[in-house]
Protein backbone atom coordinates (compact mmCIF):
# COMPACT_ATOMS: atom_id res chain seq x y z
CA UNK A 1 0.00 0.00 0.00
CA UNK A 2 0.97 3.45 -0.95
CA UNK A 3 1.19 6.43 1.45
CA UNK A 4 -1.41 9.10 -0.31
CA UNK A 5 -1.59 12.88 1.44
CA UNK A 6 -5.32 12.43 -0.45
CA UNK A 7 -7.83 12.89 2.64
CA UNK A 8 -10.20 10.26 1.36
CA UNK A 9 -7.79 7.76 0.51
CA UNK A 10 -5.91 8.06 3.70
CA UNK A 11 -8.63 7.85 5.82
CA UNK A 12 -7.57 5.96 8.73
CA UNK A 13 -10.48 3.60 9.94
CA UNK A 14 -10.35 2.39 6.12
CA UNK A 15 -10.34 -1.24 5.66
CA UNK A 16 -8.92 -3.71 2.76
CA UNK A 17 -12.55 -5.07 2.32
CA UNK A 18 -14.30 -1.43 2.43
CA UNK A 19 -14.66 0.10 -1.18
CA UNK A 20 -12.36 2.88 -2.00
CA UNK A 21 -14.23 6.12 -1.75
CA UNK A 22 -13.10 7.83 -4.87
CA UNK A 23 -14.70 4.49 -7.16
CA UNK A 24 -18.06 4.06 -5.63
CA UNK A 25 -20.95 4.35 -8.24
CA UNK A 26 -23.20 6.42 -7.58
CA UNK A 27 -26.26 5.54 -7.48
CA UNK A 28 -30.49 6.90 -7.24
CA UNK A 29 -33.16 5.42 -5.74
CA UNK A 30 -36.38 5.11 -7.80
CA UNK A 31 -39.30 7.38 -5.66
CA UNK A 32 -42.71 5.32 -4.69
CA UNK A 33 -44.70 7.37 -7.50
CA UNK A 34 -42.32 5.33 -10.70
CA UNK A 35 -43.64 2.45 -9.19
CA UNK A 36 -47.50 3.34 -8.80
CA UNK A 37 -47.07 4.82 -12.14
CA UNK A 38 -45.88 1.50 -13.83
CA UNK A 39 -48.80 0.06 -12.08
CA UNK A 40 -51.29 1.68 -13.41
CA UNK A 41 -50.20 1.17 -16.70
CA UNK A 42 -49.62 -1.88 -16.72
CA UNK A 43 -53.72 -2.21 -14.79
CA UNK A 44 -54.47 -0.13 -17.95
CA UNK A 45 -52.43 -2.13 -20.66
CA UNK A 46 -54.29 -4.91 -19.58
CA UNK A 47 -57.81 -3.91 -19.36
CA UNK A 48 -57.15 -2.69 -22.91
CA UNK A 49 -55.68 -6.29 -24.52
CA UNK A 50 -58.69 -7.72 -22.27
CA UNK A 51 -61.73 -5.94 -24.09
CA UNK A 52 -59.82 -5.76 -27.40
CA UNK A 53 -60.21 -10.25 -27.49
CA UNK A 54 -62.95 -10.22 -25.42
CA UNK A 55 -65.46 -8.35 -26.72
CA UNK A 56 -66.42 -10.33 -29.88
CA UNK A 57 -67.91 -7.51 -31.75
CA UNK A 58 -64.28 -6.48 -32.66
CA UNK A 59 -64.69 -9.41 -34.87
CA UNK A 60 -60.82 -9.89 -35.86
CA UNK A 61 -61.18 -12.54 -38.38
CA UNK A 62 -63.14 -9.51 -40.45
CA UNK A 63 -60.57 -7.24 -39.93
CA UNK A 64 -58.00 -9.87 -41.23
CA UNK A 65 -60.19 -10.88 -43.99
CA UNK A 66 -60.58 -7.35 -45.11
CA UNK A 67 -56.94 -5.93 -44.21
CA UNK A 68 -55.29 -6.77 -47.65
CA UNK A 69 -58.40 -6.89 -50.29
CA UNK A 70 -58.04 -5.48 -53.27
CA UNK A 71 -60.45 -2.71 -52.74
CA UNK A 72 -58.76 -1.38 -49.54
CA UNK A 73 -55.34 -1.69 -51.21
CA UNK A 74 -56.65 0.28 -54.06
CA UNK A 75 -57.92 3.06 -51.62
CA UNK A 76 -54.41 2.98 -49.72
CA UNK A 77 -52.81 3.66 -53.11
CA UNK A 78 -55.56 6.91 -53.58
CA UNK A 79 -54.37 8.02 -49.94
CA UNK A 80 -50.98 8.12 -50.83
CA UNK A 81 -51.33 9.38 -54.40
CA UNK A 82 -53.46 12.30 -53.37
CA UNK A 83 -50.91 12.93 -50.25
CA UNK A 84 -47.85 13.36 -52.75
CA UNK A 85 -50.34 15.15 -54.89
CA UNK A 86 -51.55 17.57 -52.75
CA UNK A 87 -48.34 17.95 -50.55
CA UNK A 88 -46.15 18.89 -53.61
CA UNK A 89 -48.73 21.43 -55.22
CA UNK A 90 -49.31 23.04 -51.91
CA UNK A 91 -45.76 22.85 -51.15
CA UNK A 92 -44.97 25.16 -54.98
CA UNK A 93 -48.04 27.86 -54.12
CA UNK A 94 -46.62 27.93 -50.75
CA UNK A 95 -43.30 28.82 -51.52
CA UNK A 96 -44.68 31.48 -54.00
CA UNK A 97 -47.00 32.79 -51.38
CA UNK A 98 -44.19 32.64 -48.74
CA UNK A 99 -41.78 34.95 -51.45
CA UNK A 100 -45.01 37.45 -51.22
CA UNK A 101 -45.45 38.12 -48.09
CA UNK A 102 -42.45 39.27 -47.82
CA UNK A 103 -41.99 41.49 -50.99
CA UNK A 104 -41.21 45.16 -50.94
CA UNK A 105 -44.42 45.85 -52.36
CA UNK A 106 -47.28 46.32 -49.78
CA UNK A 107 -50.49 44.93 -52.22
CA UNK A 108 -48.68 41.58 -52.93
CA UNK A 109 -48.26 41.25 -49.25
CA UNK A 110 -51.74 41.94 -48.81
CA UNK A 111 -52.78 39.74 -51.42
CA UNK A 112 -50.82 36.95 -49.69
CA UNK A 113 -52.28 37.58 -46.30
CA UNK A 114 -55.52 37.75 -47.41
CA UNK A 115 -55.45 34.43 -49.22
CA UNK A 116 -53.65 32.65 -45.61
CA UNK A 117 -56.41 34.18 -43.42
CA UNK A 118 -59.05 32.99 -45.89
CA UNK A 119 -57.58 29.51 -46.29
CA UNK A 120 -56.58 28.59 -42.42
CA UNK A 121 -59.89 30.48 -41.53
CA UNK A 122 -62.24 28.60 -42.90
CA UNK A 123 -62.98 24.39 -42.67
CA UNK A 124 -60.73 22.25 -44.91
CA UNK A 125 -64.06 19.97 -45.14
CA UNK A 126 -65.92 23.71 -46.37
CA UNK A 127 -63.43 24.28 -48.96
CA UNK A 128 -63.41 20.70 -50.40
CA UNK A 129 -67.17 20.57 -50.60
CA UNK A 130 -66.73 23.95 -52.06
CA UNK A 131 -64.46 22.99 -54.53
CA UNK A 132 -66.28 20.30 -55.84
CA UNK A 133 -69.00 22.30 -56.09
CA UNK A 134 -67.40 25.06 -57.68
CA UNK A 135 -69.29 24.51 -61.23
CA UNK A 136 -72.61 25.47 -59.71
CA UNK A 137 -70.75 29.23 -58.81
CA UNK A 138 -69.08 29.02 -62.97
CA UNK A 139 -70.70 27.18 -65.16
CA UNK A 140 -67.80 27.79 -67.51
CA UNK A 141 -64.38 28.57 -67.21
CA UNK A 142 -63.36 30.67 -70.22
CA UNK A 143 -59.31 30.74 -70.50
CA UNK A 144 -58.45 34.20 -72.20
CA UNK A 145 -57.29 37.74 -71.72
CA UNK A 146 -59.94 39.49 -70.17
CA UNK A 147 -61.82 42.01 -72.29
CA UNK A 148 -60.74 41.33 -75.63
CA UNK A 149 -62.91 38.36 -76.34
CA UNK A 150 -59.91 36.18 -77.58
CA UNK A 151 -60.87 32.80 -75.10
CA UNK A 152 -61.52 29.35 -74.93
CA UNK A 153 -64.27 27.96 -72.87
CA UNK A 154 -64.37 24.96 -71.17
CA UNK A 155 -66.94 23.09 -69.15
CA UNK A 156 -66.39 23.73 -65.39
CA UNK A 157 -68.75 19.99 -64.75
CA UNK A 158 -66.69 18.00 -66.92
CA UNK A 159 -63.26 19.88 -65.63
CA UNK A 160 -63.80 19.29 -61.99
CA UNK A 161 -64.26 15.63 -60.81
CA UNK A 162 -63.99 14.49 -57.35
CA UNK A 163 -60.85 13.74 -57.45
CA UNK A 164 -59.66 16.84 -59.02
CA UNK A 165 -61.37 19.08 -56.94
CA UNK A 166 -59.86 16.69 -53.70
CA UNK A 167 -56.36 17.56 -54.75
CA UNK A 168 -57.36 21.30 -55.42
CA UNK A 169 -58.51 21.87 -52.11
CA UNK A 170 -55.96 19.96 -50.54
CA UNK A 171 -53.55 21.25 -52.32
CA UNK A 172 -54.70 25.23 -51.96
CA UNK A 173 -55.62 24.79 -47.95
CA UNK A 174 -51.87 23.22 -47.24
CA UNK A 175 -50.30 25.99 -49.60
CA UNK A 176 -51.76 28.66 -46.53
CA UNK A 177 -50.37 26.45 -43.75
CA UNK A 178 -47.02 25.91 -45.59
CA UNK A 179 -46.86 29.36 -46.42
CA UNK A 180 -46.82 30.16 -42.62
CA UNK A 181 -44.02 27.73 -42.33
CA UNK A 182 -42.04 29.04 -45.22
CA UNK A 183 -42.25 32.54 -43.87
CA UNK A 184 -41.39 31.10 -40.08
CA UNK A 185 -37.99 29.79 -41.77
CA UNK A 186 -36.91 33.09 -43.91
CA UNK A 187 -37.80 34.86 -40.39
CA UNK A 188 -35.02 32.72 -38.73
CA UNK A 189 -32.18 33.85 -41.19
CA UNK A 190 -29.63 36.03 -39.25
CA UNK A 191 -30.49 39.45 -40.05
CA UNK A 192 -26.77 40.02 -40.21
CA UNK A 193 -26.66 37.30 -43.47
CA UNK A 194 -29.20 39.83 -45.34
CA UNK A 195 -26.76 43.05 -44.84
CA UNK A 196 -24.04 40.88 -45.74
CA UNK A 197 -25.57 40.07 -48.78
CA UNK A 198 -27.04 43.28 -49.26
CA UNK A 199 -23.64 44.84 -48.92
CA UNK A 200 -22.12 42.43 -51.52
CA UNK A 201 -24.97 44.58 -53.53
CA UNK A 202 -26.98 41.03 -54.43
CA UNK A 203 -30.02 41.33 -55.69
CA UNK A 204 -32.76 40.36 -54.40
CA UNK A 205 -33.57 37.26 -55.81
CA UNK A 206 -30.26 36.33 -55.43
CA UNK A 207 -30.59 36.75 -51.59
CA UNK A 208 -33.30 34.63 -51.77
CA UNK A 209 -31.92 32.16 -53.53
CA UNK A 210 -28.43 31.80 -52.80
CA UNK A 211 -28.73 33.05 -49.30
CA UNK A 212 -32.19 33.01 -47.47
CA UNK A 213 -33.52 29.72 -48.74
CA UNK A 214 -30.79 27.60 -48.03
CA UNK A 215 -30.61 28.94 -44.53
CA UNK A 216 -34.05 28.30 -44.01
CA UNK A 217 -34.10 25.06 -44.76
CA UNK A 218 -32.80 23.37 -41.64
CA UNK A 219 -36.39 25.23 -39.94
CA UNK A 220 -38.84 24.38 -42.98
CA UNK A 221 -38.27 20.27 -44.14
CA UNK A 222 -38.86 18.94 -40.57
CA UNK A 223 -42.24 21.04 -40.44
CA UNK A 224 -43.01 19.79 -43.75
CA UNK A 225 -42.35 16.14 -42.40
CA UNK A 226 -45.29 16.64 -40.12
CA UNK A 227 -47.55 19.09 -42.53
CA UNK A 228 -46.94 15.66 -44.77
CA UNK A 229 -48.16 12.85 -42.13
CA UNK A 230 -51.20 15.50 -41.08
CA UNK A 231 -51.66 15.63 -44.46
CA UNK A 232 -51.73 11.40 -45.25
CA UNK A 233 -54.92 11.33 -42.56
CA UNK A 234 -56.26 14.54 -43.90
CA UNK A 235 -57.34 12.84 -46.69
CA UNK A 236 -59.72 11.31 -45.13
CA UNK A 237 -61.98 13.99 -45.80
CA UNK A 238 -62.14 13.66 -49.14
CA UNK A 239 -64.39 10.57 -48.64
CA UNK A 240 -67.43 12.99 -48.14
CA UNK A 241 -67.08 13.56 -51.86
CA UNK A 242 -66.64 9.79 -53.28
CA UNK A 243 -63.08 9.73 -54.04
CA UNK A 244 -62.04 6.36 -53.47
CA UNK A 245 -59.64 6.63 -50.82
CA UNK A 246 -58.82 4.45 -47.90
CA UNK A 247 -61.69 6.09 -45.85
CA UNK A 248 -63.98 5.92 -48.70
CA UNK A 249 -62.96 2.12 -50.05
CA UNK A 250 -63.83 0.79 -46.09
CA UNK A 251 -67.32 2.62 -46.10
CA UNK A 252 -68.29 1.39 -49.40
CA UNK A 253 -67.66 -2.46 -47.66
CA UNK A 254 -69.17 -1.61 -44.75
CA UNK A 255 -72.22 0.05 -46.19
CA UNK A 256 -72.60 -3.72 -48.24
CA UNK A 257 -72.29 -6.15 -44.87
CA UNK A 258 -73.10 -3.62 -42.52
CA UNK A 259 -69.91 -4.55 -40.62
CA UNK A 260 -69.05 -1.21 -39.79
CA UNK A 261 -66.34 -1.45 -36.60
CA UNK A 262 -63.98 -4.20 -38.25
CA UNK A 263 -63.36 -2.16 -41.07
CA UNK A 264 -63.08 1.27 -39.51
CA UNK A 265 -60.37 -1.05 -37.89
CA UNK A 266 -59.06 -1.86 -41.09
CA UNK A 267 -58.64 1.77 -42.21
CA UNK A 268 -57.25 3.02 -38.70
CA UNK A 269 -54.37 0.26 -39.05
CA UNK A 270 -53.48 1.09 -42.57
CA UNK A 271 -53.37 5.06 -41.25
CA UNK A 272 -51.24 3.99 -38.35
CA UNK A 273 -48.87 1.79 -40.31
CA UNK A 274 -48.39 4.35 -42.75
CA UNK A 275 -48.09 7.26 -39.86
CA UNK A 276 -45.40 5.35 -38.00
CA UNK A 277 -43.74 4.29 -41.45
CA UNK A 278 -43.21 8.23 -42.03
CA UNK A 279 -42.34 8.95 -38.83
CA UNK A 280 -39.23 7.28 -38.85
CA UNK A 281 -37.51 9.64 -41.78
CA UNK A 282 -38.88 12.45 -40.43
CA UNK A 283 -37.16 11.83 -37.55
CA UNK A 284 -34.42 11.23 -39.76
CA UNK A 285 -34.44 14.95 -41.26
CA UNK A 286 -35.57 16.09 -38.10
CA UNK A 287 -32.20 14.88 -36.35
CA UNK A 288 -30.12 15.45 -39.55
CA UNK A 289 -31.46 19.43 -40.05
CA UNK A 290 -31.12 20.09 -36.59
CA UNK A 291 -27.31 19.33 -36.85
CA UNK A 292 -26.76 21.77 -39.76
CA UNK A 293 -28.83 23.97 -38.18
CA UNK A 294 -26.23 23.89 -35.00
CA UNK A 295 -23.65 24.06 -37.70
CA UNK A 296 -24.97 26.50 -39.78
CA UNK A 297 -25.59 29.14 -36.77
CA UNK A 298 -22.67 31.64 -37.24
CA UNK A 299 -22.28 32.68 -33.90
CA UNK A 300 -18.91 33.93 -33.21
CA UNK A 301 -18.33 32.28 -29.90
CA UNK A 302 -19.75 29.19 -31.25
CA UNK A 303 -17.21 28.00 -33.40
CA UNK A 304 -14.63 25.35 -32.90
CA UNK A 305 -11.39 26.60 -33.26
CA UNK A 306 -8.87 23.42 -33.29
CA UNK A 307 -7.21 23.22 -36.29
CA UNK A 308 -8.02 19.11 -36.23
CA UNK A 309 -11.62 19.41 -36.54
CA UNK A 310 -11.08 21.35 -40.17
CA UNK A 311 -12.43 18.87 -42.99
CA UNK A 312 -13.97 16.59 -40.88
CA UNK A 313 -17.08 16.26 -39.34
CA UNK A 314 -17.43 17.66 -36.08
CA UNK A 315 -19.84 15.20 -34.12
CA UNK B 1 -13.92 58.83 -60.81
CA UNK B 2 -12.12 61.60 -59.05
CA UNK B 3 -14.33 61.20 -55.88
CA UNK B 4 -13.29 57.11 -55.76
CA UNK B 5 -12.50 56.34 -52.28
CA UNK B 6 -14.18 59.41 -50.27
CA UNK B 7 -16.52 60.10 -47.32
CA UNK B 8 -17.83 63.03 -47.34
CA UNK B 9 -21.14 63.95 -44.75
CA UNK B 10 -22.30 67.52 -43.77
CA UNK B 11 -25.24 67.64 -40.98
CA UNK B 12 -25.80 63.65 -41.46
CA UNK B 13 -28.44 63.31 -39.13
CA UNK B 14 -30.26 59.37 -37.97
CA UNK B 15 -32.77 58.85 -35.65
CA UNK B 16 -34.86 55.58 -35.13
CA UNK B 17 -38.51 56.99 -33.99
CA UNK B 18 -38.16 59.70 -31.72
CA UNK B 19 -34.46 58.71 -30.48
CA UNK B 20 -31.72 60.85 -32.16
CA UNK B 21 -28.80 58.52 -33.11
CA UNK B 22 -26.40 60.35 -34.87
CA UNK B 23 -26.29 64.56 -34.91
CA UNK B 24 -24.86 67.17 -36.78
CA UNK B 25 -22.19 64.54 -38.26
CA UNK B 26 -19.51 66.41 -40.70
CA UNK B 27 -17.22 63.69 -42.12
CA UNK B 28 -14.28 64.27 -44.41
CA UNK B 29 -12.28 61.37 -45.12
CA UNK B 30 -9.47 61.50 -48.28
CA UNK B 31 -8.77 58.90 -50.58
CA UNK B 32 -5.93 56.44 -48.11
CA UNK B 33 -7.32 58.02 -45.27
CA UNK B 34 -7.59 55.51 -42.29
CA UNK B 35 -10.13 56.98 -39.68
CA UNK B 36 -10.96 55.09 -36.76
CA UNK B 37 -13.92 55.71 -34.31
CA UNK B 38 -13.81 55.47 -31.08
CA UNK B 39 -16.31 55.62 -28.49
CA UNK B 40 -18.80 54.16 -25.85
CA UNK B 41 -21.05 51.90 -26.60
CA UNK B 42 -23.99 53.41 -28.23
CA UNK B 43 -22.34 56.46 -28.91
CA UNK B 44 -23.40 55.90 -32.70
CA UNK B 45 -20.18 54.78 -34.19
CA UNK B 46 -21.80 51.53 -35.59
CA UNK B 47 -24.58 53.10 -36.97
CA UNK B 48 -22.82 55.44 -38.59
CA UNK B 49 -20.68 53.02 -40.65
CA UNK B 50 -24.12 50.96 -41.36
CA UNK B 51 -25.57 54.30 -43.06
CA UNK B 52 -22.00 54.95 -45.06
CA UNK B 53 -23.06 51.19 -46.46
CA UNK B 54 -26.22 52.28 -47.13
CA UNK B 55 -28.10 49.70 -44.45
CA UNK B 56 -29.48 52.73 -42.87
CA UNK B 57 -31.32 55.31 -44.59
CA UNK B 58 -30.00 58.91 -43.16
CA UNK B 59 -33.17 61.35 -42.43
CA UNK B 60 -31.76 64.92 -43.27
CA UNK B 61 -27.83 65.75 -44.31
CA UNK B 62 -25.25 65.34 -47.26
CA UNK B 63 -23.59 61.44 -47.43
CA UNK B 64 -21.55 61.24 -50.43
CA UNK B 65 -19.67 57.82 -50.55
CA UNK B 66 -16.82 57.40 -53.49
CA UNK B 67 -18.35 61.34 -54.82
CA UNK B 68 -21.43 59.69 -55.14
CA UNK B 69 -24.65 60.72 -52.94
CA UNK B 70 -25.13 57.29 -51.11
CA UNK B 71 -28.77 56.07 -52.04
CA UNK B 72 -30.11 59.18 -53.53
CA UNK B 73 -29.90 61.84 -56.13
CA UNK B 74 -29.87 65.35 -55.51
CA UNK B 75 -32.78 67.35 -57.38
CA UNK B 76 -33.02 70.87 -57.12
CA UNK B 77 -36.15 69.71 -54.45
CA UNK B 78 -35.34 66.76 -52.92
CA UNK B 79 -32.94 64.05 -52.55
CA UNK B 80 -34.91 61.07 -55.03
CA UNK B 81 -34.49 57.25 -53.68
CA UNK B 82 -31.91 55.74 -56.24
CA UNK B 83 -33.67 52.42 -57.68
CA UNK B 84 -32.80 49.22 -56.44
CA UNK B 85 -30.06 48.92 -58.75
CA UNK B 86 -28.31 51.65 -58.92
CA UNK B 87 -28.24 51.13 -54.99
CA UNK B 88 -26.66 47.47 -55.14
CA UNK B 89 -24.18 49.19 -57.87
CA UNK B 90 -22.95 51.94 -55.64
CA UNK B 91 -22.47 49.15 -52.76
CA UNK B 92 -20.22 46.87 -54.43
CA UNK B 93 -17.78 49.74 -54.27
CA UNK B 94 -17.96 49.77 -50.84
CA UNK B 95 -17.01 46.91 -48.67
CA UNK B 96 -18.23 46.18 -45.81
CA UNK B 97 -16.83 43.64 -41.96
CA UNK B 98 -19.40 43.09 -39.70
CA UNK B 99 -18.43 42.23 -36.09
CA UNK B 100 -19.81 39.05 -35.94
CA UNK B 101 -18.39 38.17 -39.45
CA UNK B 102 -21.36 37.00 -41.16
CA UNK B 103 -20.19 34.79 -43.20
CA UNK B 104 -22.72 32.91 -45.43
CA UNK B 105 -22.62 29.38 -43.76
CA UNK B 106 -24.33 27.40 -46.49
CA UNK B 107 -21.09 27.94 -48.64
CA UNK B 108 -17.34 27.42 -48.05
CA UNK B 109 -14.46 30.31 -47.44
CA UNK B 110 -14.06 30.08 -51.15
CA UNK B 111 -17.34 30.27 -52.12
CA UNK B 112 -18.13 32.79 -49.69
CA UNK B 113 -15.22 34.88 -51.38
CA UNK B 114 -16.37 34.06 -54.88
CA UNK B 115 -20.18 35.51 -53.67
CA UNK B 116 -19.72 38.96 -54.79
CA UNK B 117 -18.29 38.34 -57.92
CA UNK B 118 -19.89 35.59 -58.94
CA UNK B 119 -23.92 36.22 -58.05
CA UNK B 120 -23.63 40.19 -58.56
CA UNK B 121 -20.96 40.58 -61.20
CA UNK B 122 -21.38 37.34 -62.78
CA UNK B 123 -17.78 36.60 -63.09
CA UNK B 124 -17.09 32.93 -64.54
CA UNK B 125 -16.72 30.65 -61.99
CA UNK B 126 -13.23 29.58 -62.25
CA UNK B 127 -11.86 33.14 -62.89
CA UNK B 128 -13.36 34.28 -59.31
CA UNK B 129 -12.24 30.93 -57.57
CA UNK B 130 -8.77 31.37 -58.51
CA UNK B 131 -9.36 35.15 -57.56
CA UNK B 132 -10.51 33.67 -54.20
CA UNK B 133 -7.46 31.71 -53.57
CA UNK B 134 -5.48 34.58 -54.03
CA UNK B 135 -7.37 36.57 -51.75
CA UNK B 136 -7.57 34.30 -48.96
CA UNK B 137 -3.86 33.57 -49.12
CA UNK B 138 -3.01 37.43 -48.75
CA UNK B 139 -5.53 37.34 -45.56
CA UNK B 140 -3.07 34.23 -44.43
CA UNK B 141 -5.73 31.35 -45.59
CA UNK B 142 -4.15 29.71 -48.08
CA UNK B 143 -5.59 26.17 -48.37
CA UNK B 144 -8.31 26.99 -46.15
CA UNK B 145 -11.06 27.60 -48.93
CA UNK B 146 -12.98 24.45 -48.77
CA UNK B 147 -13.75 24.83 -45.62
CA UNK B 148 -17.04 25.96 -43.94
CA UNK B 149 -17.42 28.64 -41.73
CA UNK B 150 -17.98 26.36 -38.43
CA UNK B 151 -15.23 25.03 -38.96
CA UNK B 152 -13.05 27.96 -39.17
CA UNK B 153 -11.85 30.07 -35.54
CA UNK B 154 -13.31 33.55 -35.16
CA UNK B 155 -10.20 35.07 -36.26
CA UNK B 156 -10.18 32.58 -39.67
CA UNK B 157 -13.89 33.79 -40.54
CA UNK B 158 -13.30 37.68 -40.37
CA UNK B 159 -10.53 37.31 -42.49
CA UNK B 160 -12.42 35.24 -45.13
CA UNK B 161 -15.29 38.00 -44.76
CA UNK B 162 -12.56 40.39 -44.98
CA UNK B 163 -11.20 39.26 -48.66
CA UNK B 164 -15.20 38.54 -49.43
CA UNK B 165 -15.35 42.14 -49.48
CA UNK B 166 -12.53 42.82 -50.96
CA UNK B 167 -13.15 40.95 -53.70
CA UNK B 168 -15.90 43.02 -54.95
CA UNK B 169 -12.54 45.68 -54.76
CA UNK B 170 -14.38 48.30 -53.20
CA UNK B 171 -12.58 51.76 -52.83
CA UNK B 172 -14.04 51.91 -49.20
CA UNK B 173 -13.50 49.32 -46.89
CA UNK B 174 -15.70 49.72 -43.19
CA UNK B 175 -14.78 47.53 -40.01
CA UNK B 176 -17.80 47.31 -37.59
CA UNK B 177 -15.79 46.24 -34.46
CA UNK B 178 -14.03 43.56 -36.82
CA UNK B 179 -12.28 42.26 -33.87
CA UNK B 180 -15.03 42.52 -30.77
CA UNK B 181 -16.26 39.33 -31.36
CA UNK B 182 -12.99 37.21 -31.38
CA UNK B 183 -11.00 35.48 -28.40
CA UNK B 184 -8.29 38.03 -27.03
CA UNK B 185 -5.22 35.52 -28.69
CA UNK B 186 -7.35 35.85 -32.54
CA UNK B 187 -6.99 39.70 -32.20
CA UNK B 188 -3.53 40.55 -33.99
CA UNK B 189 -4.05 38.13 -37.13
CA UNK B 190 -7.27 40.06 -37.78
CA UNK B 191 -5.85 43.40 -37.01
CA UNK B 192 -2.29 42.11 -39.01
CA UNK B 193 -4.50 42.19 -42.08
CA UNK B 194 -6.43 45.78 -41.83
CA UNK B 195 -2.67 46.88 -41.06
CA UNK B 196 -1.35 45.34 -44.39
CA UNK B 197 -4.55 46.68 -46.45
CA UNK B 198 -4.04 49.93 -44.95
CA UNK B 199 -0.69 50.00 -46.54
CA UNK B 200 -1.79 49.25 -49.65
CA UNK B 201 -3.73 52.56 -49.53
CA UNK B 202 -7.35 51.66 -49.06
CA UNK B 203 -10.00 54.40 -47.42
CA UNK B 204 -10.92 52.59 -44.15
CA UNK B 205 -13.27 53.94 -41.73
CA UNK B 206 -12.90 51.56 -38.47
CA UNK B 207 -15.27 51.77 -35.27
CA UNK B 208 -13.17 49.90 -32.76
CA UNK B 209 -12.23 49.49 -29.23
CA UNK B 210 -8.33 48.39 -30.02
CA UNK B 211 -6.69 51.66 -29.06
CA UNK B 212 -3.20 50.65 -29.88
CA UNK B 213 -4.30 49.43 -33.27
CA UNK B 214 -5.76 53.78 -33.70
CA UNK B 215 -2.68 54.71 -32.88
CA UNK B 216 -0.71 53.32 -34.75
CA UNK B 217 -2.42 52.57 -37.68
CA UNK B 218 -5.09 55.55 -37.78
CA UNK B 219 -4.54 59.10 -39.84
CA UNK B 220 -7.24 60.73 -37.93
CA UNK B 221 -9.11 59.55 -34.77
CA UNK B 222 -12.66 60.17 -33.95
CA UNK B 223 -14.16 60.43 -30.76
CA UNK B 224 -17.96 60.10 -30.67
CA UNK B 225 -20.31 60.35 -28.15
CA UNK B 226 -24.34 60.26 -27.33
CA UNK B 227 -24.44 60.10 -31.65
CA UNK B 228 -22.28 63.54 -31.90
CA UNK B 229 -18.52 63.62 -32.64
CA UNK B 230 -16.59 65.06 -29.62
CA UNK B 231 -13.36 65.09 -30.64
CA UNK B 232 -11.04 64.47 -33.73
CA UNK B 233 -7.81 64.41 -34.67
CA UNK B 234 -4.41 62.93 -35.48
CA UNK B 235 -4.21 59.96 -33.06
CA UNK B 236 -1.67 61.21 -30.94
CA UNK B 237 -3.58 65.05 -30.06
CA UNK B 238 -7.05 62.79 -29.43
CA UNK B 239 -5.28 59.80 -27.75
CA UNK B 240 -2.46 61.74 -26.37
CA UNK B 241 -3.62 65.20 -25.18
CA UNK B 242 -7.52 65.03 -25.60
CA UNK B 243 -9.10 68.74 -25.29
CA UNK B 244 -12.34 67.60 -24.08
CA UNK B 245 -13.93 66.66 -20.99
CA UNK B 246 -15.26 63.72 -22.39
CA UNK B 247 -12.81 62.16 -24.39
CA UNK B 248 -10.67 62.53 -21.28
CA UNK B 249 -13.35 60.12 -18.97
CA UNK B 250 -13.45 57.59 -22.05
CA UNK B 251 -9.69 57.42 -22.29
CA UNK B 252 -8.92 57.53 -18.62
CA UNK B 253 -11.56 54.33 -18.46
CA UNK B 254 -10.38 52.05 -21.58
CA UNK B 255 -6.74 52.73 -21.47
Amino acid sequence: MTFTSDPVRADPSGSDTQQDAATKPRVHSRGVLEYVAWAACALLALGVVHTLFANENYQWSIVTQYLTASTVLRGLVMTIVLTILSMTFGTLIALLLAVLRVSPLRPLRILAGAYITFFRGTPVLVQLIFWFNIAALYPHLAIGIPFTGLSHDINVNKLISATTAAVIGLSLNQAAYQAEIIRGGFASVDKGQIEAADSLGMSRMTKLRRVIIPQAMPTIVPATGNQFIGMFKETSLVSVLGVGELLQSVQLIYARTYQTIPLLIVACVWYLVMTIALSYPQAMIEKKFSRTRARVSNEPGLAPAQDGLMGGEAR
Amino acid sequence: MNGDGTVFARGLRKSYGDRVVLDSIDLDVACGEIVCLIGPSGSGKSTLLRCVDGLEEIDRGILRVNGEDLGFEETETAYRALGRKEIAAQRTRIGMVFQSFNLFPNMTARENVMSGPVLVRRTAKSEAASRADRLLTSVGLEGHGDHYPWQMSGGQQQRVAIARSLAMDPNVMLFDEPTSALDPERVGEVLAVMKGLAEQGMTMLVATHEMGFAREVADTVIFMDGGFIVEQGKPAEVLGQPKEARTQKFLEKVL
